[in-house]
């Protein structure tokens, strides 16, 4: 028999999900397209009903996004400017329905190596909270989507928060997203930059892309370089020439991996400049 | 929604919520979507199913205030909420955004309105007078495949103005065309326009709802209703504009009985490929509900259908072996809630798959497999078209220049999937589906199910959109033969996947061509041969091969002249018509050749159109001497100002620019309107009843380009009464002639001329009875007929005549076939009656480092004849525009890759610039009223337009299009690389 279930507290979820194998239902937006015209043969436990993963809260030491919080939730919600990447793939996620009710969580459950949202979280420093019956544990994004539509959700476990330390939600912060359409689009490349700029010097920087490998990368090469550097268009010489060694694109309907490469290259610029507000043409297309 | 229980099963669970401001409670799986359960369990039809997949957000309604797909939304997440349907939007009367769609003519087929509505409305709620860029950020996620969007702008950012109490003088009067577009460049108020304009507006009263009768909303709504004698020129609201907005049309979809068994279609996962079945019965007996399998061995008439009676080569059900993905194989029906929870993954067909050709050039290889055994080397057919002798002329043209394009396979994508329903009416199977071809599809449907045609009657619903691929016959052979095995109604709707895999494309086309000039900058001889691959079957592939040699001249005098089109089958996609039959393509060729040889000759390169554009007296490529009515001249001066004024903006931008580069290109068109050198009869009867209406049987269907209207309008000024007292029949076969199908840009000349003289033989036998002179003046009041001829006036009490079967106390029936005149065997006759023409310039920016397009305005100057309703000749315009941006930029269907609406991208919102209507207006004296047809020239200079503008900001021609972002990025690097 296929079960269905719609807890509304966390722990009845968590006993459920010890029971045997679920799959989750939250915004639905990536859920009802892969089932298609199917019909379910699937457990479904729908975590719609449970009100106190939705919204975002600030700890001592962490930005807390509970795992229901949807795209709009986020653009609601006041947050320091090192969100605004963040909040600029709110906007540009699917369209304002799917905003409406697909969560930041399930993009990332979804490990999709398009999804906007990963590169945004990753100049965040962000990691996941996962929870089963018995445990709750954090990994860093980096180490909870492993590959295409793959992560490290245990058996059992479930994605509850994402959570931002506060130590990362310093500067300033900017996203570009390269579509071949201006709504409604997966990206061909997308990339996130956030930079601390003190005394006019580049004092941290986080850069991400996406779309151009299997999962959203941080170029360590590009933020090597950036870093120490002082703030104008010198920036853009240090990512011309730097390593980015991370991405190895394929090449599909959307773009050749040739064009992703040379494209990746000049968002990181332009994002970067973004940050900085070097550049106000920060649009990719 | 009773308390979800942890551990529930997936049955059936009661959710309550409210909608449209009332309290409903259902009884569904909680995983239902919404979308289903609203128009299924609630038959709130009115939101539509396009994609089910948040891709196209035509089901997008309202849940507590925001908008979402409601196809994304499980039953059981709408518990408790409030949910708000487009038909909740009027209260009482139409909301201001509904009157404001109508008078701005924002909805066409009305697929995609009520989710535009929607997501409209929760946008004015938030922000009543919205900014373009907000408006277009609201209704990003919706996707429109008629409008080209801009009306749709219009009407969200104007609908504060109808907000207020109606006023009594009317509304304000309907613009000039040219002035609609929210942009203005700096000659505004003086559009270059040389149609008379537009009638003052009249306050309607209310009737000439055409089929559907009046309702409360539309009492203080202007609809613009002209006055009797002043109906042609005039844009009243489209007659059937009113469901469309209040969600009561009925689409394919949206009016299946409740006892309709459902159907699924097993298709073929393979481009090519052998199959079996294993025992269907045993399977049949093993899914509850399933109540038969239908495959190939149940058609008793003859399974083989095509538009094109000679090459007719389509299985309804494919019989041992598939030809193309997708293809249908076998039929399940059963009941609804069975076919639901059903999975097929263990139907009996067994699949050994075959080597399978997709490229024209594999096809061609000697030994290639024959997909049809009676077609060699895979051809299809060919067409052919010579004159003088062009080898001689290019060897002494002054200038040459060569050139190759390629284009992809473009998928219609009408927000409307393929729907319908069967059942049987005693022994006449009737047929409820959406379609463009309603006779066709009887004979088509008739043929394979073994029924005499006046046994199968075909009943056309409202259809969202078909841009030609509605023309074929598609799932009505399918449903019918499961009416008749079960005797049962049969209903199905194709998914977006279905729809996509298995109906037309446009033909991707391998085109070579050179053209030359002499030193004056005259065309003295082109050359041109295209493939055009056909995929599996034939479908219009003789008709893409034929129109291509006629029109790949484009309009300009060319004295010698060789074109040959070639349509090859793989196992591809069928190809078949796409507005334009293979003319958009041909004309990519031919424009970006244009540009170069302007370039080569220095000549400013709409300079170089005038100087060789044909004009009245100039002869064809085919031999045809035209002697009136070319109005591709006037097209290009009315657009020179404006691409004088884009030159220089585009110059100053560049001076400053360097990263970004601005560019301007132009393109015209020409097209031939109705069939090839072939009968192409349109029918129209129209009467007076008992009661005082004018019943016009419209058979010119609407699929939303606006035949109800325009038809009408043609046939109340031919009549001498007015629009308003029209009553519309639809196509249904069983009651109306036939107007021929809605394509080749036929409906408005042909069928409008078989409006124009049943409407005078109408009045004619009114005259005749009243004995009275031609001069004399009809009206009708109430049940009676008032005849006025100079100082006498005479009634006729209609009530107190003798009725015909009809309900006709007069009547009339007139039928119009264009003249035209076979093409020899070098392609010289007189293809077609009638010619359109048109010219658009497109204004652009290239972004070098990203090879990304950011357009920024076309100009559109079209030579209509005679535009019958100026508002709907915009929309057919900015339409044909946003699929020519599709098609230039991003549309690019794969089979086996593209099968969605998110891999398949088509225009948005955001992706559609400003365009500027220049209507031209040189009568054609054929055309009624002298109206020209419109529907595919619209989109054929669009895209040669933009590459050519890619070509002058980036100075890199791409050859294939779509010109994505790595095909421009490719060509800049390679240019570079050069340098």
């Amino acid at each position: 028999m296929i079960r269905y279930a719609k807890p509304t507290t966390v722990d009845e979820a968590l006993a459920l999900l010890s029971e045997g194998s679920w799959r989750i239902l939250a915004g639905g937006t990536d859920f009802y397209p892969a089932q298609g015209s199917k019909p379910f043969r699937e457990n479904v436990l729908d975590i719609n009903g449970l009100a106190a993963l939705r919204g975002i809260a600030e700890t001592g030491t962490h930005w807390v996004i509970g795992a229901r919080t949807t795209w709009t939730d986020l653009v609601r919600h006041p947050l320091p400017a090192a969100f605004d990447a963040l909040k600029q793939v709110a906007r540009e996620v699917g369209s304002v329905q799917i905003q409406n009710v697909a969560s930041i969580a399930g993009n990332l459950c979804n490990a999709s190596p398009a999804a906007d949202g990963a590169p945004a979280l990753l100049v965040l420093d962000a990691e996941v909270e996962l929870r089963s019956a018995k445990t709750t544990r954090y990994l860093p994004l980096e180490r909870f989507i492993l590959g295409n539509r793959r992560t490290d959700l245990q058996p059992g476990e479930m994605v509850t928060a994402i959570r931002i330390p506060k130590s990362a939600a310093a500067g300033t912060s900017c996203f570009v997203k390269l579509g071949a359409r201006r709504y409604l689009v997966i990206s061909i490349a997308m990339v996130a930059a956030r930079l601390v700029i003190e005394d006019g010097i580049v004092s941290d920087a986080a850069v991400a892309v996406g779309s151009c490998s299997a999962v959203a990368k941080r170029l360590s090469g590009v933020e090597a370089a950036l870093r120490g550097l002082p703030v104008d268009h010198g920036l853009v010489a240090a990512i011309q020439s730097a390593p980015m060694d991370e991405l190895s694109p394929i090449g599909d309907v959307r773009g050749s991996a040739e064009y992703r490469l040379d494209a990746a290259r000049e968002i990181v610029a332009r994002a970067v400049l973004g940050t900085v507000a070097l550049d106000d043409k920060v649009a990719a297309a | 929604m009773s308390k979800a229980q942890p551990g529930m099963s997936i049955d059936r669970a009661d959710i309550a919520f409210e909608v449209n401001g009332a309290a409903v409670s259902v009884c569904v799986p909680p995983l239902r979507r919404l979308s289903s359960v609203l128009r299924d369990e609630l038959r709130l039809t009115g939101t539509k199913i396009g994609c089910d997949a948040g891709d196209c957000g035509a089901c997008t309604v309202l849940v507590d205030g925001e908008p979402v797909c409601a196809c994304l939304m499980p039953a059981a997440s709408a518990a408790g909420a409030a949910v708000t349907t487009v038909e909740g939007l009027a209260n009482g009367r139409l909301s201001a955004l509904q009157a404001s769609f109508l008078d701005h003519g924002a909805a066409q087929c009305g697929a995609c309105t009520p989710g535009l509505l929607i997501a409209a409305t929760a946008l004015l709620d938030r922000k009543p007078c919205p900014t373009e860029a907000e408006t277009q950020d609201a209704l990003g996620g919706i996707l429109c495949r008629c409008t080209g969007y801009r009306k749709i702008i219009a009407a969200v950012m104007d609908a504060g103005r109808f907000a207020r109490e109606p006023s009594t003088d009317g509304a304000a009067p309907h613009p000039p065309a040219g002035t609609f577009s929210p942009y203005r460049d700096g000659e505004k108020g003086q559009a270059a326009t040389l149609t008379t304009p537009s009638p003052r507006s009249l306050r309607g009263e209310g009737k000439g709802e055409g089929q559907h009768q009046l309702n409360q909303f539309d009492r203080d709504l202007d609809r613009r209703m002209p006055v009797s004698g002043s109906a042609v020129g005039a844009s009243p609201i489209r007659l059937d504009g009113l469901p469309k907005v209040t969600g009561d049309e009925k689409f394919g979809a949206d009016s299946f009985p409740a006892d309709a068994l459902a159907v699924l279609v097993v298709r073929s996962p393979h481009h090519h490929a052998r199959f079996t079945f294993g025992d269907l019965d045993a399977w049949t007996k093993k899914h509850p509900g399933i109540v038969g399998v239908f495959t190939a061995a149940d058609i008793s008439g003859k399974n083989c259908f095509g538009v094109i009676g000679p090459f007719a080569d389509q299985p309804a059900l494919a019989e041992s072996f598939a030809r193309f993905r997708g293809e249908a194989v076998a039929l399940v029906a059963g009941e609804r809630e069975a076919i639901l929870d059903l999975d097929l993954s263990d139907f009996p067909v067994e699949w050994a798959e075959l080597p399978h050709v997709l490229q024209p050039c594999e096809a061609q290889v000697s030994g290639a497999e024959l997909i049809h055994q009676h077609r060699a080397a895979n051809l299809l057919t060919s067409g052919f078209v010579e004159r003088g002798n062009p080898e001689a002329a290019l060897a002494g043209a002054a200038v040459t220049v060569s050139g190759s394009i390629d284009t992809s396979y473009v998928e219609h994508a009408y927000i409307e999937p393929e729907a319908g329903y069967a059942y049987m009416d005693g022994d006449t199977l009737v047929v409820v589906a959406c379609t463009q071809a309603p006779y066709m599809d009887r004979d088509d449907t008739a043929k394979v199910l073994g029924l005499a045609v006046d046994k199968v009657r075909i009943v056309p619903t409202a259809t969202g959109g078909g841009f030609g691929s509605k023309l074929d016959v598609s799932l009505q052979p399918l449903i019918g033969l499961v009416a008749m095995k079960t005797g049962r109604p049969a209903a199905l709707a194709y998914t977006r996947n279905e729809s996509m895999i298995s109906t037309t494309k446009r033909h991707p086309a391998e085109m070579k061509a050179t053209i030359g000039a002499d030193a004056d900058g005259l065309v003295t001889g082109m050359v041109f041969t295209g493939d055009f691959n056909t995929g599996a079957y034939a479908s219009w592939g003789p008709t893409v091969a034929n129109r291509v040699p006629v029109h790949a001249s484009g309009p300009y005098l060319t004295p010698n002249y060789r074109a040959e089109g070639r349509a090859i089958h793989t196992n591809g996609p069928i190809s078949g018509a796409f507005r334009g039959f293979g003319v958009p393509q041909a004309t990519i060729m031919q424009e970006t050749l244009y540009d170069e040889l302007a370039e080569k000759l220095s000549i400013d390169r709409l300079d170089f159109r005038l100087k060789n554009c044909l004009r009245n007296g100039s002869e064809t490529v085919t031999g045809q001497r035209l002697e009136s009515a070319v109005g591709i001249a006037e097209c290009l001066e009315a657009l020179r100002p404006h691409w004088s004024r884009a030159l220089a903006d585009a110059s100053t931008f560049n001076a400053t620019n360097a990263g970004i580069k601005r560019g301007v290109g132009v393109a015209s068109c020409w097209y031939g309107c109705g069939n090839t050198s072939l009968p192409n009869p349109s029918t129209i009867k129209v009467g007076i009843s008992a009661a005082g209406d004018v019943v016009l049987h419209q058979g010119a269907v609407d699929i939303g380009q606006g035949s109800n209207t325009v038809i009408s309008q043609i046939c109340a000024d031919a009549l001498g009464l007015p629009l308003e007292k029209f009553r519309l029949k639809s196509a249904d076969t069983a009651i109306t002639p036939d107007a021929g199908k809605t394509s080749a840009s036929r409906q408005t000349f042909v069928t409008g001329k078989a409006a124009e003289k049943a409407g005078r033989a109408l009045r004619d036998a009114i005259l005749r009875f009243a004995n009275v002179s031609e001069k004399a003046l009809i009206a009708l009041d109430g049940t009676s007929l008032a005849i006025r001829d100079g100082e006498a006036t005479r009634r006729i009490d209609l009530s107190t005549l003798p009725a015909d079967v009809d309900g006709f106390i007069f009547r009339a029936e007139e039928t119009y076939d264009p003249p035209t005149l076979p093409l020899d065997a070098k392609g010289q006759g007189k293809p077609y009656a009638v010619y359109g023409y048109g010219a658009q310039v497109a204004e652009l920016e290239v972004d070098l480092k990203l090879g990304t397009v950011k357009l920024i305005k076309i100009t559109a100057a079209h030579d209509v004849g005679k535009a019958i309703n100026p508002l709907l000749v915009e929309g057919q315009i900015e339409g044909g525009i946003a699929q020519g941006i599709g098609m230039a930029l991003m549309e690019e269907y794969i089979p086996g890759r593209t099968e969605n609406l998110h891999d398949y991208l088509i225009p948005t919102i955001g992706d559609v610039p400003p365009i500027e209507t220049i209507l031209v207006e040189v009568p054609d004296p054929e055309g009624p009223f002298g109206a020209k047809g419109l529907g595919e020239h619209v989109l054929i200079p669009t895209a040669p337009a933009i590459l050519n503008a890619i070509r002058h900001a980036a100075g890199v021609l791409v050859t294939k299009v779509p010109a994505t972002p790595t095909r421009i990025r490719a060509a800049i690097r390679d240019k570079e690389a050069r340098r």
